[in-house]
């Protein structure tokens, strides 16, 4: 079980308050009927499921209630930062490839 | 050399000391006609198929680690094909139909048991969703058959059927040609055929990076052991399958998460079937050497660490005494966690890829087992004839982009 630190709480709780968002930083496109098939298929299914660093979204359902973002290396479940929405990822790093080729 | 009742009895005699390797142990090659990255079930079994049915027997299958050490001998060695959809029906019931010669055809004994899966209902939605499998089973030529608490009871004895438990068993849909067989059997008996036809199965061997020629078509792969040239890639790499396809610049719709199983201490033979509840997260069923194989839900979070948070396992306890009481004073003993790749319709991917030359077969999620046979075999024809195997051709990459899905979820939520 992981021990998030939620960041608006500012204190680490187990995992089973939290409900898992999934990827972060994958935002609705604005107007989805402008996209192409291979754009709109990116936004709703393709994922970068990296093994390393990922940025992703929580919920502090059984606290808080708010959602927040994470870095956490998937290889081996380490927690690097967490952060509120809305705040770009601390890493500098691209936020989300685009289609693939 | 066979495995038969004279050669059994021949070595009996001579302190069974000739018995050869079960497979070869090759050095690469630098160059092949198809490349495997993966030798799990699926990758070994694509393997032999190549060899076997297509004359492709230039063919090597790299594994990081051992062979079969990935999901192949990590999970529950549940095996049925009473799934919803005609596609998948159609895809498992091949898969089926192959477990039942297989020990035979591979001259090793995989110990198919088809013992019967039963799957639990618990309210009404459970009910009704049973029943539209089993009705869609029925049509398509599927054997799975519905059953009254009383019924399901009488198949398996162990089950409490009370009516004032926390989730009582309302009925249950049972497939009698369901079952189990042998994990490491079936990773042993494809490598050993395919080994005998040819193929170089090359452990320790890691793929590092996928080369692509001037048009964009795959001309190699490097690896931890050299580059090796080929012009045909089948990445079957489960839950890395989204780090490997990177190597070649292609996105998967694709996430890994882990998803762990236990054992319980052997005892005699107490369960005669397969005992699966999806709506609670719990199946069961007992090994031949009397072990009790229970298995969990996935976490919530994408994770390549092999490592299940203690709370799921636990969870699925809670269920597991409660639907088979006897079980409550049992110790378990081992408790571990593999990689699953799940895709967003459950369904497995197996074709082409945008790049010339690359394939994949993965997807398969939490319940990749049970089509081992079948994904080897479907998959095979699509590398060697560059077009994929009628019953894949629905399995496309292509599907998410098209929209058509082949929507398994209700199946296969968490337990497969």
């Amino acid at each position: 079980m992981l021990l998030i630190p939620c960041p608006y709480c500012g204190m680490e709780r187990p995992e089973i308050e939290f409900r898992y968002g999934g990827e972060a930083h994958i935002a609705r496109p604005a107007d989805p009927n402008a996209l192409s098939d291979d754009e709109w298929a990116n936004f709703l299914y393709f994922r970068s499921n990296p093994k390393g660093v990922l940025a992703e979204r929580w919920r502090h359902t059984f606290g808080c209630g708010r959602f927040f973002n994470c870095l956490r290396d998937t290889a081996s479940d380490k927690i690097l930062a967490v952060y509120k929405a809305g705040e770009a990822r601390p890493d500098g790093a691209a936020e989300r490839a685009g289609p693939s080729a | 050399m066979r495995f038969s009742f004279a050669n059994v009895a021949l070595q009996a005699f001579a302190h069974n000391s000739g018995w050869p390797e079960q497979w070869r142990n090759p050095e690469p090659k630098a160059a092949y006609e198809a490349i495997i990255v993966g030798a799990g079930g699926h990758g070994l079994a694509t393997a032999y198929y190549l060899a076997k049915e297509h004359g492709l027997a230039n063919v090597a299958v790299l594994e990081k680690g051992w062979l079969g050490g990935g999901n192949t001998g990590r999970n529950t060695t549940i095996i049925r094909s009473n799934y919803l959809m005609e596609e998948s029906a159609a895809l498992y019931e091949h898969a089926l139909n192959l477990w039942e010669g297989l020990s035979q055809e591979l001259n090793y004994n995989v110990m198919y048991s088809p013992r019967g899966v039963m799957m639990l209902a618990h309210n009404t939605h459970d009910v009704q969703v049973g029943k539209r499998h089993v009705h869609a089973n029925r049509l398509a030529g599927v054997d799975n058959e519905w059953l009254t608490p009383d019924e399901a009871k009488a198949f398996c004895p162990l089950l409490n059927i009370a009516r004032d438990i926390r989730y009582p068993v309302v009925g249950a849909a049972l497939q009698r040609r369901g079952g189990t067989a042998r994990h490491d059997a079936v990773a042993w008996g494809y490598a050993r055929a395919a080994s005998a036809r040819g193929v170089d199965i090359i452990q320790n061997c890691e793929a590092t990076a996928i080369r692509r020629d001037a048009s964009g078509a795959v001309s190699g792969v490097e690896t931890t052991r050299g580059p090796i040239a080929t012009k045909r890639i089948g990445v079957v790499a489960a839950g890395h399958t989204s780090v490997v396809m990177a190597m070649a610049g292609v996105r998967m719709p694709v996430e890994s998460y882990p998803l762990q199983a236990l054992v319980s201490e052997p005892v005699k033979p107490m369960m005669p079937c397969v005992v699966m509840s999806n709506t609670i997260h719990a199946y069961m069923s007992q090994s031949d050497k009397g072990e009790l194989v229970i298995g969990a839900g996935t976490d919530a979070y994408i994770s390549y660490s092999q490592t299940g948070g203690l709370h799921i396992a636990n969870h699925t306890l809670e269920a597991i005494c409660e639907l088979f009481p006897t079980v409550r004073r049992m110790r378990m003993l081992r408790n571990w966690g593999g990689v699953v790749d799940v895709t967003p319709d459950r369904s497995p991917i197996i074709g082409k890829t945008p790049v010339p030359g690359l394939f994949v077969n993965c997807g398969w999620g939490t319940g990749g087992f049970k089509a081992t046979p079948g994904s080897g075999h479907v998959f095979a024809h699509t590398i060697a004839r560059g077009e994929p195997h009628p019953l894949a051709a629905p399995f496309t990459l292509d599907r998410f982009r098209s929209g058509r899905l082949i929507d398994e979820a209700a199946a296969a939520a968490v337990a497969h």
